[in-house]
C-alpha cells in the first residue's frame, strides 16, 4: 500500500545503515499535499490560532466542528476527537525548521501510528521490550507495518531495533532463531 | 570521653537526620568525576561511527547505539569534538553566543565530552547558563494533586485550587490501580475549574496511561523512564527503542510527553558500571534526545538524596538540569521528592532551579500536605505556600506560583465540588452530598473528609474505562448540568489535541488556551535587558501578597481612637525648674496625641501612669513637658535634663523608647537608656520611674528587668520605622519644649 507520508515526508532524517543523520533543513513554503494549501513552519504555529483552516480531525472533521453543541446534540463521537497524521506532519516540519529533528520524527512516526489500532499499538510496545520477541516476529511486525498501515519509519524503526537487539542479545531465543543458526 | 554540649545539639538538628557519605568511585557512588568516567573520543569512518568515548563499536551497547543512530549529530561532531571543553563552556555562558548556537554545537558531542564540557563551570555559572539555556522563556511550575483516601471531591477542589495558584501542570497517581480512571476524571473537571488550560496526567502504568490519554482524560505522560546502563534498562523492562515507540504512540493520540530520568537510579539499582552518576545521566538525556521526546523531568527526582550525600551533590542535579536544556530538551528540573530534613538546605537547594527559572521549576510541588502526597514527594507542599510566595517577591522571580486570596480559593474549591458533584449525577456515579461539598471546600487534607463509600467509587472508576467515558462525554454531561464555562474548557483541551500544538518544545497554556511554547515564546536571553523579565501584570500580582500591608494604616488611629486615652493640655513654654527634688518627663512630639500606644501596644496613659508611680514611691515630684524640635530619644531625655530641677529627666519617645538623662552629660550619654521598646513591659515602666527618681536621691538605681529578645528587630523593624517618622513629623524645628497639664483616665 503506498504511504500518504512518503513523499510528503521531507524527512531531513535519512535512514541510512548507521542510522539517522541530521540535514539542516531547507526552509521553503511548500505545498500542502493533502489540500494545496499554503504551509509555513515558521510562521504558522500554533496552528490552533493561526491555521485552524489546515486542521482536521483524524475522521475528517473541521476543526471549527467541535463545538459544545455538537458534542451534545451527539453528531460528534469521541473516537472522531484525535489528531490526523496530516496535523502531525504539519508539527514535525515546525520543530524541524526550529532544528528539532529527532522530535520531528518522532511526529512523523506518530503520524503513521494515527492508523495503528490501540490494542496494536500496546501490543507492539511489549514486543519491543527486552527478550519479548524472536528476530522473526520483529521482521512480521515491521512488515505488517508497512504492508497494513503504510507505516514505512515505524517498520525502518524496528528493524533498526532488531539490529541492535541482535547484537545485543535482547532477542526472545525462540526456535526458528536457531534454525537460522544453523 | 567529654561531650561538648554545642556537638550534643549539633547532632540534634535535622540537617544531621540526612546521611552524608565519602565517595565511593568505582561503585558509582560519585557525583560527577569517577576514575572509570571515559575520555571523550569518537572515530567516524565512512559515516560510520568506529569509536566512541574510548569504546570500539563492537563493545557499544544498546545505550552506545541508541546514541550513535539517533542523538549525535556527525555533521556537528568533528568541529564539537575538535575544540576545546573549555571553550564550549564558555561559549555556554557568553552572551553572545546565542542559545540555538550553541544547542547546534553540542548536538555533535559524545556524552563524555558534554561531561568534560559541564565539568568546567561552577554552581553559579551553571545558574547563569540554564537561564540562557531553557527552552521556553516564561518559567512554569507543576503540581501533585492526590490524597490518601483517593477522594474524587477533594481531588477536584485541589485541582482547581492549583488551578488557580497558577500551575501550569497537574499530575495524579493513585494508591491503587482501580481508581486511575477516576482520579484522572476529577483532576481533570477540577483543574479546569480553577483555570482554563492546566495541563493533566495520572502518573500509572504505560497501557492504562496511554489509554487515559486516548479518552482525552488526561494531556500529557511523563512516566517514561530511561536509564544510563544497559543492565539497569533491561531490569525496568524497555530498551531506548520500545520506549521511543511509546513516545510516538504518546503523540499519535495527541498527548504530550515528557520522559523521566535523574541521577542516581542506576547506583541504586545496583548497575552502575562504575561511572560517575552525572555521566550516566548524560547518556539518559541523549536517549531521550534520540528518541523524539519534547523533555524530561529530571535533577534526581526520586532519588535526590543519593546524589546529596556526596560531595557537589546540589551541583550535579543542576548539572543534569542544564544538559537537557543544552540538549534543547523541555526540563521540569525536580525538586519534588524530599530533599532533605533541614529547611535551610530544601531551600538552598531550590534557588538553583528558581533563580534561573526552568520550564518548570519542580516537577511536582505537593498542592496538598506531604501526609496526603502519594507520590512520595512533598519536597515543598501547601503549607510552604506562602514561604515559595515570599521567596518570589524577595528576588523579584517567577516561580510559577501565584499569590491568592482566600476568599477565591474556598469559591473555586467549592466550584470544583460541585461540578463533580453534579457530574457524578449526570453519569449515575455514588452520590456526592452536599455536606461533603462544604467540606471540600475548607478542609485540609482528606481525614477532613466524611467517609465515602470507596468500593463504590472504585466501580465507578472501572466504568470510565469499560464504557469508554470520555473527555468528550464529561464535556458534555457538564454542559448538560449547567457548567458550560468548564465543559467549554474540557472541550477545549479536546480540540487542542487534534491541534497537536502542545506536543512541541516545552508547550502550557495559557488561561485563555494559546499556546506558549519553545517555539513563540523562545528563550532569547542575551544578557540584561533580555530575555524572560518579570514586569507588568505579574510583577504587581507576584509582589502584592495578602499579608502586605499599607504602611500609612500600620501604627496609625483614627481621631475616634485618639480620644478618650489621654487628657493633654498645653500651659505655656516650659522653664528651668528650681525644685531640686523633681524628674522632668519629656516626651516625644507625638507622645498621646497622633500616636497613643507604644510599638507592643502599651497604651501611653498607662506608661506614663506607671512612670508617675514609680517616682512618687521614691517620694519625687514629677514634672511633664512635651520637646518639640526632635524626635531623637537621646536629645529628647537631654533637653528634658537642661530644664529640670534636679538635672534627672526622664525622656520618652513615642513608640516607647524611654532614656534617664543628667543634663551635664553630652546628650549621646546617658544614666541609663532602654532602647528596646519592644521589649519593655508596663512593669519595666514603673522601675524606670523609680530609677530616675533614685538618681535624684543621689541613691543607686535598681536594676531593671530586661528581657533578652534577638528576634525584636526582625519582628519590629518595619513598626519602629513606620511610628519614628510620624513622630518625626510632628517635629516642629522653632518650638521651644512646652508645659503639659495632663489628666490620666
Amino acid at each position: 500500500m503506498p504511504s500518504p507520508y512518503r513523499d510528503s515526508g521531507r524527512a531531513n532524517l535519512q535512514p541510512r545503515k548507521s542510522g539517522y543523520v541530521a540535514r539542516d533543513f531547507v526552509l521553503r513554503h511548500t505545498e500542502d499535499v493533502m489540500k494545496g494549501k499554503k504551509f509555513d513552519p515558521r510562521r504558522d504555529y500554533p496552528l490552533a490560532s493561526k491555521r485552524p483552516d489546515l486542521l482536521r480531525t483524524i475522521s475528517g472533521l473541521d476543526f471549527s466542528e467541535i463545538s459544545l453543541e455538537n458534542v451534545s446534540s451527539g453528531k460528534i463521537a469521541c473516537h472522531e476527537i484525535r489528531i490526523s497524521p496530516e496535523t502531525l506532519d504539519c508539527q514535525a516540519r515546525i520543530a524541524e525548521a526550529q532544528g528539532r529533528f529527532q522530535l520531528a520524527t518522532n511526529f512523523r512516526r506518530a503520524a503513521e501510528l494515527t492508523r495503528v489500532p490501540d490494542q496494536e499499538v500496546l501490543r507492539i510496545y511489549n514486543a519491543l521490550r527486552p527478550n519479548q520477541s524472536t528476530k522473526e516476529e520483529l521482521l512480521a511486525i515491521a512488515t505488517e507495518f508497512e504492508e497494513k498501515y503504510g507505516a514505512t519509519m515505524n517498520a525502518g524503526f524496528i528493524r533498526d531495533a532488531i539490529d541492535v537487539y541482535e547484537k545485543r542479545d535482547l532477542l526472545k531465543k525462540g526456535q526458528s532463531a536457531g534454525e537460522n543458526h544453523g | 570521653m567529654d561531650r561538648s554540649k554545642r556537638f550534643e545539639l549539633l547532632e540534634r538538628r535535622e540537617i544531621n537526620k540526612d546521611t552524608f557519605i565519602r565517595e565511593w568511585p568505582e561503585m558509582g557512588l560519585v557525583n560527577m568525576e569517577s576514575p572509570l568516567d571515559p575520555r571523550p573520543s569518537l572515530i567516524v569512518k565512512k559515516g560510520i561511527v568506529q569509536e566512541m568515548d574510548g569504546k570500539g563499536r563492537k563493545d557499544f551497547d544498546i545505550i552506545d547505539h541508541f546514541i550513535i543512530r539517533h542523538c549525535l549529530d556527525l555533521e556537528q561532531a568533528q568541529k564539537g569534538m575538535e575544540m576545546d571543553s573549555i571553550r564550549i563552556a564558555r561559549k555556554i555562558l557568553d552572551i553572545d553566543v546565542p542559545r540555538r548556537s550553541v544547542v547546534k554545537l553540542i548536538r555533535g558531542l559524545t556524552p563524555a565530552k558534554i561531561l568534560e564540557v559541564v565539568k568546567h563551570l561552577d554552581t553559579v555559572e551553571m545558574m547563569m547558563a540554564l537561564r540562557k539555556m531553557r527552552a521556553r522563556k516564561t518559567p512554569a511550575n507543576q503540581a501533585h494533586v492526590t490524597n490518601r483516601r483517593e477522594n474524587p471531591v477533594l481531588l477536584a477542589a485541589d485541582a482547581a485550587e492549583a488551578a488557580l495558584r497558577g500551575f501550569a501542570e497537574e499530575e495524579t497517581t493513585i494508591a491503587v490501580p482501580r481508581s486511575a480512571a477516576m482520579n484522572a476524571l476529577a483532576l481533570l473537571v477540577g483543574s479546569q475549574t480553577g483555570r482554563g488550560g492546566v495541563l493533566t496526567q495520572c502518573a500509572v502504568e504505560e497501557a492504562l496511561n496511554l489509554k487515559l490519554g486516548m479518552l482525552g482524560l488526561t494531556t500529557y505522560s511523563e512516566t517514561l523512564s530511561v536509564y544510563g546502563t544497559e543492565s539497569t534498562f533491561r531490569d525496568g523492562d524497555d530498551t531506548p527503542w520500545s520506549k521511543a515507540f511509546l513516545a510516538s504512540a504518546y503523540a499519535s493520540r495527541g498527548t504530550k510527553i515528557r520522559f523521566s530520568s535523574g541521577t542516581g537510579s542506576e547506583v541504586l539499582m545496583g548497575n552502575s558500571e562504575g561511572k560517575s552518576m552525572l555521566y550516566l545521566e548524560i547518556r539518559c538525556l541523549m536517549c531521550i534526545k534520540g528518541a523524539g521526546s519534547q523533555g524530561v523531568q529530571n535533577g534526581s527526582i526520586s532519588c535526590i538524596a543519593l546524589p546529596l550525600s556526596l560531595p557537589g551533590g546540589g551541583r550535579t542535579v543542576l548539572a543534569e538540569n542544564l544538559i537537557a536544556t543544552l540538549l534543547d530538551l523541555e526540563v521540569a528540573s525536580g525538586n519534588d521528592a524530599p530533599s532533605s530534613h533541614s529547611d535551610i538546605r530544601k531551600g538552598a537547594k531550590l534557588m538553583a532551579q528558581f533563580l534561573p527559572g526552568t520550564d518548570f521549576i519542580t516537577s511536582g510541588y505537593s498542592s496538598m500536605p506531604r501526609k496526603d502526597n502519594l507520590f512520595g514527594g512533598g519536597n515543598f507542599d501547601s503549607e510552604d505556600y506562602d514561604d515559595y510566595l515570599i521567596l518570589q517577591r524577595d528576588f523579584l522571580v517567577n516561580g510559577g506560583i501565584v499569590p491568592v486570596e482566600e476568599g477565591d480559593v474556598i469559591r473555586i474549591r467549592r466550584k470544583a465540588a460541585q461540578a463533580i458533584q453534579a457530574l457524578f449525577e449526570e453519569l449515575g456515579f455514588p452520590p456526592i452530598t452536599d455536606r461533603e461539598v462544604d467540606a471540600a471546600a475548607t478542609v485540609h487534607w482528606s481525614q477532613d473528609m466524611p467517609e465515602r463509600n470507596r468500593l463504590e467509587d472504585l466501580k465507578a472508576s472501572e466504568r470510565i474505562l469499560k464504557e469508554n467515558i470520555s473527555g468528550l462525554d464529561v464535556a458534555r454531561a457538564l454542559g448538560k448540568a449547567g457548567y458550560r464555562d468548564i465543559a467549554e474548557r474540557i472541550l477545549e483541551i479536546q480540540k487542542q489535541r487534534v491541534a497537536g500544538d502542545l506536543l512541541q518544545t516545552s508547550a502550557i497554556f495559557d488561561a485563555d488556551f494559546q499556546v506558549r511554547s519553545a517555539v513563540n515564546d523562545e528563550n532569547d536571553y542575551r544578557g540584561p535587558g533580555t530575555g524572560y523579565r518579570l514586569e507588568g501584570d505579574l510583577h504587581r500580582k507576584l509582589t502584592a501578597i495578602p499579608q502586605a500591608g499599607d504602611p500609612r494604616l500600620i501604627a496609625a488611629r483614627s481621631l475616634d481612637e485618639r480620644t478618650g486615652s489621654l487628657l493633654i493640655e498645653e500651659i505655656g513654654p516650659a522653664v528651668v525648674g528650681t525644685d531640686r527634688h523633681e524628674v522632668v518627663i519629656g516626651l516625644g512630639p507625638a507622645f498621646g496625641t497622633i500616636l497613643v500606644e507604644t510599638i507592643i501596644g502599651l497604651s501611653h496613659a498607662d506608661v506614663l501612669r506607671e512612670l508617675l508611680r514609680g517616682i512618687d514611691e521614691e517620694n519625687v515630684k514629677a514634672r511633664i513637658i512635651r520637646i518639640y524640635d526632635t524626635s531623637d530619644c537621646a536629645f529628647i531625655g537631654h533637653k528634658a535634663a537642661q530644664l529640670s530641677g534636679s538635672g534627672i529627666a526622664l525622656g520618652i519617645q513615642s513608640k516607647g523608647t524611654t532614656v534617664i538623662h543628667q543634663k551635664d552629660l553630652s546628650p549621646l550619654n546617658n544614666l541609663e537608656l532602654l532602647s528596646q521598646a519592644s521589649n519593655l513591659t508596663i512593669e519595666t515602666y514603673r522601675a524606670i520611674g523609680r530609677n530616675a527618681a533614685r538618681y535624684v536621691k543621689g541613691e543607686p538605681p535598681f536594676p531593671v528587668p530586661s528581657v533578652i529578645d534577638n528576634m525584636a528587630r526582625l519582628k519590629y523593624i518595619v513598626k519602629t520605622t513606620l511610628m519614628h517618622m510620624k513622630e518625626t513629623e510632628q517635629v516642629i524645628g522653632s518650638k521651644p519644649p512646652q508645659e503639659l497639664r495632663i489628666e490620666i483616665p
